[in-house]
């Protein structure tokens, strides 16, 4: 790990949706360690800034992949970079998902928006290894039919169970509307036996979580990818605290029996 | 007990009250794009659905109906014919090949009016389903998955 920026190659540029897009990213010398599914890099953007995003592919190459969106002015020069511009990395910071740990076990994957792109490289690990895991199960909520990324090769996934469900769908839309809670009726798991894995806006984090665990899922099986104001990523600032925990630190991957009392706190 | 699962009807209502319900039901198959009903028509029935999946959708003009939910095995699917006027808010079909118990909404009201106890369990049984998915298009209004749903910009 190294706190200061490595340079590396926007290789390619594809975009996802209207405000998102994805940057694989080749390293210009030295690459950065190893990322674990789960864990995040500071991206800079020379001239702007730099913000965290988890990675949503590693390449054995020690390339990596990252799914932006654009909300801002940092996220909005990252999406505007194209092949052959130089971006800066630190990294790998945090947590996990520790999928190993599921091995045997059912797997549950509930993904909101954008949180699909961290889940990613853990629901391909899952795939490539289906004797290793039991039922895999990818749930997915979006906001619209147009907003649905990687939703070609979401066709392909030979889970037991994929299931999409939007907020508002277009006039061509067949599939579900409503909440991503709602598919977990249709899912393909044994609660006692399963391992989750959570990434979305929190609310939907809080909500998902609370049904798994109602279902019977243990509450430190069930892992949640959490987002607050990180700034250093080395666990000295402070910004990105929830309570005792330091996300940056700690998480952003943490189990649902350390966080659900403390996303009930409103001050945090 | 997660709320899609204790809001069907063999969780939220009571054994004696369920068997009756369940008595004056008949079995029912509908193909996909069955339209079981239409916005402001007069809402003489209800289903449980057994299996597939139903879509609900909102009339408006100069587009194909959008659909607003869709709702799949043990979801109760309409609540208009409990309250008066008995008149559809929303339109529904089938979205799959779907199995329900199908009700008689008459029936089932006058089960209701000669058994206060027993109407009490359906009202309460109705109105959870509908406190749920309130509380689901709130949620849904908040546009969680939009560019700031989820927390600051950056």
């Amino acid at each position: 790990m190294t706190d200061v920026p490595v340079p590396y190659l926007v290789v390619d540029r594809r975009p996802e949706t209207a405000d998102t897009v994805t940057l694989r990213l080749e390293p210009v010398a030295e690459p950065l360690a190893d990322f674990a599914p789960g864990q995040f890099a500071m991206v800079h953007c020379f001239g702007r800034g730099e913000i965290p995003v988890s990675v949503s592919s590693v390449q054995a190459t020690g390339g990596l992949a990252h799914t932006i969106r654009a909300v801002g002015a940092v996220s909005a020069g990252l999406c505007e970079a194209r092949a052959g511009d130089v971006l800066g990395l630190r990294g790998p910071y945090g947590t996990g998902w520790e999928l190993e740990r599921a091995r045997g076990r059912d797997v549950v994957v509930v993904a909101g928006g954008i949180g699909l792109a961290p889940l990613r490289p853990l629901i391909l690990r899952a795939l490539a290894g289906p004797a290793a895991y039991g039922r895999v199960n990818v749930l997915i909520g979006a906001r619209t039919p147009a907003d649905l990324i990687d939703h070609k090769e979401i066709e392909r996934w030979p889970t037991t169970y994929t299931g999409v469900t939007v907020d508002r769908p277009d006039d061509a839309w067949r599939g579900d509307v409503g909440l991503v809670t709602g598919l977990l009726d249709r899912a393909d798991f044994a609660p006692a036996d399963s391992w989750a894995f959570v990434c979305g806006p929190e609310p939907m984090i809080r909500a998902t979580a609370r049904d798994l665990a109602d279902r019977g899922l243990r509450p430190d099986r069930i892992r949640v990818s959490l987002e607050r104001n990180m700034r250093c990523a080395t666990g000295h600032c402070g910004h990105c605290q929830l309570g005792p925990v330091l996300l940056c630190r700690d998480g952003p991957v943490v189990a649902w029996d350390r966080t659900e009392a403390l996303l009930a706190v409103r001050e945090l | 007990m997660p709320p899609s699962i204790a809001l069907r009807m063999n969780h939220a209502l009571p054994a004696e009250h369920r068997d009756r319900l369940l008595h004056v039901a008949r079995e029912a198959s509908f193909p996909p794009g069955t339209r079981l009903f239409e916005e402001g028509g007069h809402a003489d029935r209800f289903w449980i659905i057994r299996d597939g999946t139903f879509a609900l959708d909102l009339h408006v003009p100069g587009r194909r109906a959008p659909v607003v939910e869709t709702l799949g095995i043990g979801d109760l699917v309409g609540w208009s014919w409990l309250f008066e006027p008995y008149v559809w808010q929303l339109g529904g079909e089938t979205v799959t090949p779907v199995r329900a118990y199908e009700f008689d909404a008459v029936a089932v009201r006058l089960m209701c009016l000669s058994d206060p106890e027993f109407g009490r369990a359906v009202e309460h049984w109705v109105g959870r389903v509908l406190s749920h998915r309130l509380h689901a298009a709130r949620t849904r209004l908040l546009d969680l998955y939009g560019p700031y749903g989820s927390g600051g910009a950056r």
